[in-house]
């Protein structure tokens, strides 16, 4: 895969001396699926904002497939399209038009036909008439998707785009971006929400306070970073943990029926055979095992921690 | 150059101004036909003539400049000022337009809907006075003149409001009393001689001094003087429009 979108050294302050980027270095790969998590006020909207060219960078540079986002700036937006985190459209207008009036905006000439095949993929098709003040709020954040697509660009923006949308919505947008993955876009999407993440993206980044922290391939990320738990439900309750399994670091629950061992899912030895006798040999009855893997808000939650 | 962009702005802003079509037309024909009635029939009755010209005629290219350059300010400023409020000037930063494509499609659109008016106005002078055309091409100059450069300061207020009433405020108390005070209804030389000298610093004299004079002949102070005046307040509003641009004044963080 080849990099669609480069950002070097991407500096960002406001007036007021605040500092919104600093030095952020990023690569996005075309077709791919980046997810930037980060929390409220982390510099992730700032960040696209800055690429598509609605914020003037302090420093640095932005390419997009090649073209400098300031000094070929109509060739490096021709690329891009935005689904920016309100819902920002004309309430008078008919979804046709408004979509319409998008791609006219990016130089391309009106094809009705082509916007009515986006908005029957994007299940419109039946509101194409229909004055964007009377839709629903699901269906506004896809004339906003339809809006930002309606020039066929090939890097798709989304800020937040399930952003106080309900459980059912956000799984449909979910879809969406599958769809559109398929079709060869390449989409970059902002969210705090680490399931929406972890359900579709291809790489993650974590961004915060302005810094990116890591950039990295979704599963390598878990598989690296992500440790595993064996919990041991016992049939009495254990008093203390037996000096015997000292070298274990076990911990033991309040109530004392079950005792959690950390561990390694990727090491050349977890341990847990040696673990299992040992823990007979102590005289220890088991009565269950389970493992639970950390999940990726464990390790967001952990890496937004340390740069606190 | 991006020509679809200019175009797909320029057509979007005149659906706008045809989706109320009634208020558009209707309101300056009416409010026209209420100076003839007052300033014509009722009190123009007492003023024979001005400058060798019939009251009644005399003010129809003051009451045009008056309704052209309010309605080029308002229709531009609305224009540009409502993406903002709204939050879909977004699209128009991030999309690959350069500033000058969109002044000329936001522009060109309100220049348009005050030139309309502007030709109304005329039309419906024609009821009410017996009026000639001195210099036809040169009013219509004047006229497309004042329809863009008023409608580029207009851009520029959009630009500068925050809110809905900094949209009203340079209007009603710069441009309303600059059009009442620079000769719509009379001729400069009617003045005391100190207030002829203090008038001259209001720019709109110039511009509706000129556009008087396509109609009779007759100007308060030399066209050449009336056309510098108006290229240099085009000029200065492009300016200040290219450096919002710029910058980001009010638009850009």
């Amino acid at each position: 895969m080849s990099t669609i979108v480069s950002v070097q050294n991407l500096r960002k302050a406001y007036a007021g001396g605040f500092e919104a980027l600093k030095s952020v270095n990023l690569d996005i790969e075309e077709g791919e699926i980046l997810a930037l998590l980060g929390p409220n006020g982390a510099g992730k909207t700032t960040l696209i904002s800055t690429i598509c060219g609605i914020t003037l960078p302090t420093s640095g540079s932005i390419t997009v497939g090649g073209h400098d986002t300031i000094t070929d700036f109509r060739a490096a937006r021709a690329l891009i399209g935005l689904v920016p985190q309100e819902i920002n459209l004309e309430p008078f207008e008919t979804v046709m038009n408004t979509v319409s009036f998008s791609r006219g905006l990016f130089g391309k000439s009106r094809d009705d036909a082509f916007v009515e095949k986006l908005l029957g993929q994007l299940s419109l098709a039946d509101k194409k008439n229909n004055k964007v003040m009377t839709l629903s709020g699901g269906m506004k954040r896809r004339v906003l998707i339809a809006k930002a697509l309606a020039h066929e660009p090939r890097v798709l923006f989304l800020d937040e785009p399930t952003a106080g949308v309900d459980v059912e919505l956000r799984k449909d947008m979910w879809d969406v971006v599958a769809d559109l993955k398929a079709s060869g876009v390449t989409i970059i999407l902002t969210t705090h929400y680490i399931e929406e993440a972890e359900a579709i993206a291809d790489r993650v980044g974590v961004i915060n306070k302005g810094e990116i922290l890591l950039v990295q391939d979704k599963a390598d990320l878990m598989a690296q970073m992500g440790k595993k738990q064996l919990r041991i439900e016992l049939a009495t309750p254990a008093a203390e943990i037996p000096a015997a399994l000292g070298n274990y670091d076990l911990v033991r629950a309040e109530d004392g029926l079950s005792i959690t061992y950390s561990y390694d899912s990727t090491g050349e030895r977890t341990g847990i055979t040696t673990l299992l006798n040992d823990l007979q040999k102590a005289g220890l009855q088991m009565t269950d095992i389970q493992t639970q893997q950390s999940s990726l808000e464990d390790i967001f939650v952990g890496l937004v921690k340390e740069t606190a | 150059m991006n020509l679809n962009a200019v175009l797909t702005i320029y057509v979007f802003e005149m659906k706008r101004f045809f989706r109320t079509l009634t208020q558009s037309f209707i309101s300056p024909v009416l409010s026209t036909s209420l100076y003839f009635v007052v300033f014509g029939a009722a009190i123009g009755s007492r003023i024979e003539t001005v400058e060798d010209v019939s009251y009644g005629a005399f003010i129809v290219p003051g009451l045009i400049m008056l309704s052209v350059m309010t309605q080029a300010t308002a229709n531009a400023s609305f224009g540009i000022y409502f993406p903002k409020f709204i939050g879909t000037i977004y699209e128009l930063l991030s999309a690959p337009v350069s500033f000058l494509e969109i002044v000329a499609g936001y522009v060109g659109a309100a220049a348009t809907k005050a030139l309309f008016i502007g030709v109304i106005i005329l039309v419906t002078a024609f009821f009410f006075v017996d009026i000639q055309i001195a210099h036809p091409l040169a009013m219509i100059a004047f006229l497309v003149l004042t329809c863009v450069s008023f409608a580029l300061l207009g851009f520029i207020i959009g630009i500068w409001a925050g809110n809905f009433e900094q949209l009203q405020l340079i209007p009603l108390l710069v441009i309303t009393p600059l059009v009442f005070l620079g000769g719509s209804f009379y001729s400069i030389t009617m003045l005391p001689p100190i207030w002829q000298k203090v008038t001259l610093f209001n720019p709109v004299v110039y511009l509706i001094s000129g556009f008087r004079w396509s109609f009779f002949g007759t100007a308060d102070v030399s066209i050449g003087v009336s056309l510098l005046a108006i290229a240099l307040f085009t000029g200065a509003c492009l300016a200040f429009i290219w450096w919002i641009f710029r910058t980001g004044w009010r638009i850009r963080q």
